[in-house]
């Protein structure tokens, strides 16, 4: 088998990771050639499903010996297999990275003969990248479930962010799909990376200079929709790993019809709006000081897929408004449907000098639509008097049609409500 | 009126800096952008008179901004950028934070293009690798920016790639770098451009790869991509085919969505004690193995046995006699069991699959039923009927003969040759051991070997039978 057709089959398998984030890493590693990491990464194409291509995103190898059900590659699926070898890896990504097509490497594998040997693979991967290519730009390790501590800690030498999936919200979603991964395990390894993190920085907050350890952090990536697991816990799952953990990042992906599937999968894919919703709650926990326990108001557990969860809320807890727009704090600002955490800055900056009335606020392309029946300005705002109307949630809730034009992945990037 | 011509930000600042000591309101400056000019921050206006030493500031956010929106290609650039250093100065101090006013709104937008340009630069530059005359490796880019933005983006090139020999050509400039420093040149028409690169065919692979048939959003892609840049994208020429064949490419994804049957959880019987358990594991068909076995085979012994042993599946004899290790297996195990001192009586004996799986491979003797190792998805889908038996019996001590128990039970990368005799924890008891299974004994055809491995066997259950202290 060539590289063309290994990289068909590896790059396949490895399109149902969410992540595809680039940044995080400040500056660029010493003594690097080729390569650089200044903060933001670069969305280097487009494919037709609307998502970016920043990483080239594969993995090792797609054999593997686990079984977890909602994976393609587990090793009852008779998907093809193929397996990079390690200078096949180092190669591609260099070649790739010279001519601009990508921002760096997201590596992952199935696992062959044991964690640890696996993992030693990846790691090795990127030791050679960074010593014999002097290459600096992004690479993303995803660790191995069960590998050793030891290795973990060596990969965040060389790699730029690492990852340990929690794969399922809960630990019975867990026994129930993927009975060879154990969350207190994944919990450890989590735990561990943080550990290493926090010692490094504290290192260079003391003056020192510790060797780099994954200077853009870890993330996660949770599966949603294998299970029937409500909204409100996913974001419980998630709310913990932010605080727990420290993580950057929690990836959500819908479960989507994979070859093979299990058929104790529901057979169909859940709505990609849920999982944009589930962003854009992850960004209300993350950037608009909402706890997760507050975040779901529906009696079923589940986010709204016809309005917007911060809507939602404001629906739900309507005595909070009207909020002022000349006079209320940063975090009640936050808390106004169709009001980003951008518009919240800029009202900040321009109210110090003159009073917003409506206009000003449909200037600065605030959603006025949801946002004018929670908001007072500084002229008369007629709509505010249906705040308190039963059909409210008709008039503030958005054209059926306009869900479709939601692009989930934009939310995982931006997440903006 | 004054008219006043100008082509880079330095020559505007320049001029800007002279109306507004002179005193001259900007609605008597007619700016003349001339765009025909090759370079933008070039400061060939020599002649120009001398400034005396200013006497005022300019906001530094000003000035930031201003040097970005001078690479924007609209001709009122500089008319708007003179008319909000003019309100600057003249009472509106703050104006760059009045986002709502028209100017500033004007500039803002401008800024977000220049801006936006520069980043598709750094992400839609495609280098091909050409040969100099040298003989050394360049790698050349051919790029058509909205904006003049060559000089903006050049520098994180250079950074990016500093140990490459590179150049990046546009229509209005072109930019070189020798690992040492940036040069800039005149603009290059599109047809200087290099016209191929091998590595593109993998780098369309790779495209076509990561593409996911299931959700197509052309919109956000050309949002993101727009067309007009496509041309100088190897991997667009893809597109309408992944487009075109998508449907069909998810209908098949449907297809081969083969859902086999659930786990044996499906099969458990309302009361859980081993009487219901074997009565319901006749009607098991979580997998296809029922379809060929005589009878599924389950296991045997006291239900208060303080030890259990698991082996893999009931083989030839056991499939026909309903009873686990009755055949050359159990025959061997029985001599293992009383060597170490154990009634099998006392012992609970079952396997991991329930039923027998075979292939019938002709053979000069007729056919023969020839043991087949079952998979990942038959020890899973069995796997609930000895979660069951152990969660009734609680065994003091848990034997696994060979691989398959030994992965069931441990994890799917636990070796026996490396961890036999090993006595670990697992969710279902303290004390649990892998060791080989009889079988595999029987099947080793190195005497020396096999008598070592059967004294082994020996020694294992020795050590983990509970009536015994462990050595």
């Amino acid at each position: 088998m060539d590289v063309r057709e290994k990289l068909a089959i590896l790059a396949d398998a490895a399109k149902y990771d969410a992540s595809c984030a680039s940044s995080g890493s400040k500056s660029t590693r010493a003594g690097s050639k080729i390569g650089s990491t200044e903060g933001m990464g670069i969305c280097h194409s487009y494919t037709p499903d609307g998502r970016c291509i920043s990483l080239l995103k594969i993995l090792l190898t797609n054999y593997c010996i686990y079984d977890c059900q909602y994976c393609v590659n587990r090793i009852s699926s008779d998907t093809p297999r193929a397996r990079f070898t390690v200078d096949e890896v180092v190669s591609l990504t260099i070649e790739f990275y010279k001519r601009n097509y990508i921002e760096g490497l997201f590596l992952s594998s199935g696992i062959i003969q044991t964690s640890d040997y696996t993992m030693e693979q990846l790691i090795s991967v990127a030791k050679k990248l960074r010593t014999d290519e002097h290459y600096g730009g992004y690479i993303h390790l995803k660790t191995i479930p069960n590998a050793s501590q030891a290795l973990i800690q060596e990969a965040g030498l060389w790699a730029d962010r690492l990852s340990v999936n929690i794969e399922l919200p809960t630990e019975g979603d867990l026994q129930k799909l993927a009975p060879e991964k154990k969350k207190p395990q994944i919990v450890d390894a989590m735990q561990g990376i943080r550990q290493k993190i926090d010692e490094t920085k504290d290192d260079q907050n003391a003056g020192l200079h510790p060797p780099n350890f994954a200077p853009a952090g870890q993330s996660t990536q949770m599966i949603v929709g294998a299970t029937d697991t409500p909204d409100v816990e996913i974001l419980k799952t998630a709310s913990q790993l932010y605080d727990g953990q420290n993580l950057r990042r929690v990836y959500y992906s819908a479960y989507s019809p994979i070859p093979h599937a299990d058929a104790r999968l529901p057979g169909q894919s859940p709505p990609l709006v849920r999982e944009h919703r589930l962003y854009q709650a992850d960004w209300l926990m993350r950037f608009y000081g909402f706890d997760a326990s507050e975040i779901v108001a529906e009696a079923d557990q589940n986010l709204s897929l016809d309005i917007d969860p911060k809507l939602a809320w404001a629906l739900a807890n309507r005595h909070f408004f009207p909020v002022d727009v000349n006079r209320a704090s940063r975090e009640e600002l936050l808390r106004i449907p169709g009001i980003g955490a951008r518009s919240v800055k800029r009202i900040l900056g321009i109210r110090r000098h003159k009073h917003l009335r409506s206009e000003d606020l449909k200037k600065l392309r605030v959603a006025w639509n949801r946002a004018k029946y929670f908001v007072l300005t500084a002229d008369h705002n007629p709509q505010l008097a249906n705040l308190d109307k039963a059909d409210l949630r008709k008039r503030a809730q958005p054209k059926p049609t306009q869900l479709m034009l939601f692009d989930t992945r934009q939310s995982a990037l931006t997440g903006e409500v | 009126m004054r008219f006043v011509k100008v082509q880079t930000f330095d020559q505007w600042r320049t001029e800007a800096r002279r109306l507004l000591l002179s005193d001259v309101p900007p609605e008597q400056v007619a700016w003349m952008a001339d765009d025909e000019q090759l370079s933008l921050f070039d400061s060939h206006g020599d002649a120009e008179l001398p400034v005396t030493q200013a006497a005022f500031t300019v906001p530094k956010a000003f000035l930031e901004l201003a040097k970005i929106i001078a690479c924007h290609r609209i001709g009122t650039r500089w008319s708007l950028l003179y008319r909000t250093l003019w309100r600057l100065m003249h009472g509106e101090r703050h104006l760059l934070q009045i986002t709502t006013d028209q100017d500033v709104d004007a500039l803002m937008s401008m800024r977000k293009a220049v801006t936006r340009d520069v980043h598709k630069m750094k992400a839609f530059v495609r280098f091909r690798k050409v040969i100099d005359s040298d003989g050394r490796e360049v790698y050349v880019a051919w790029h058509r920016p909205d904006h003049r933005i060559v000089r903006l983006a050049a520098p994180f090139f250079s950074r990016r790639f500093s140990g490459m020999n590179w150049s990046i050509l546009t229509p209005d400039e072109s930019v070189t770098w020798d690992q040492t420093s940036l040069q800039y040149g005149p603009g290059v028409p599109v047809s200087d451009a290099p016209d191929d690169d091998a590595l593109e065919e993998l780098w369309k692979t790779y495209y076509a790869s990561i593409f996911n048939p299931a959700r197509v959003k052309v919109d956000t892609m050309k949002r993101e991509m727009p067309v007009r840049h496509w041309p100088t994208l190897p991997e667009t020429s893809l597109i309408a085919d992944l487009l075109h064949t998508a449907p069909e490419r998810v209908a098949a994804m449907v297809d081969q969505n083969e859902g086999f049957a659930e786990t044996a959880m499906h099969y458990m019987p309302e009361r859980i004690d081993l009487e219901s358990l074997r009565a319901a594991v006749v009607d098991c068909q979580a997998c296809d193995l029922h379809q060929h076995a005589t009878q599924p085979v389950f296991g045997e012994g006291p239900p208060d046995a303080r030890i259990v042993l698991v082996g893999e599946q009931p083989g030839d004899r056991e499939d026909l006699d309903g009873r686990p290790f009755v055949g050359p297996a159990g025959k061997l195990l029985d001599e293992a069991l009383s060597q170490a001192g154990i009634r099998r009586g006392d012992v609970y004996l079952t396997n991991v699959v329930k039923h027998f799986k075979f292939t019938e491979p002709p053979t000069s003797r007729g056919k023969r039923r020839l043991h087949q190792k079952p998979n990942a998805r038959e020890v899973f889908a069995c796997r609930p009927w000895l979660e069951a038996e152990l969660m009734l019996i609680q065994p003091i001590a848990i034997l696994c003969l060979g691989a398959t128990p030994s992965q069931a039970l441990f994890g799917r990368d636990f070796q026996v040759s490396k961890h036999r005799g090993e006595i670990r924890a697992t969710d279902w008891c303290d004390r649990t051991m892998a060791t080989w299974h009889p079988a595999a004994i029987l099947r080793m055809p190195d005497q020396h070997r096999r008598t070592e491995m059967q004294q082994q066997l020996v020694a294992d259950l020795t050590r983990i039978h509970p009536t015994r202290p462990p050595t």
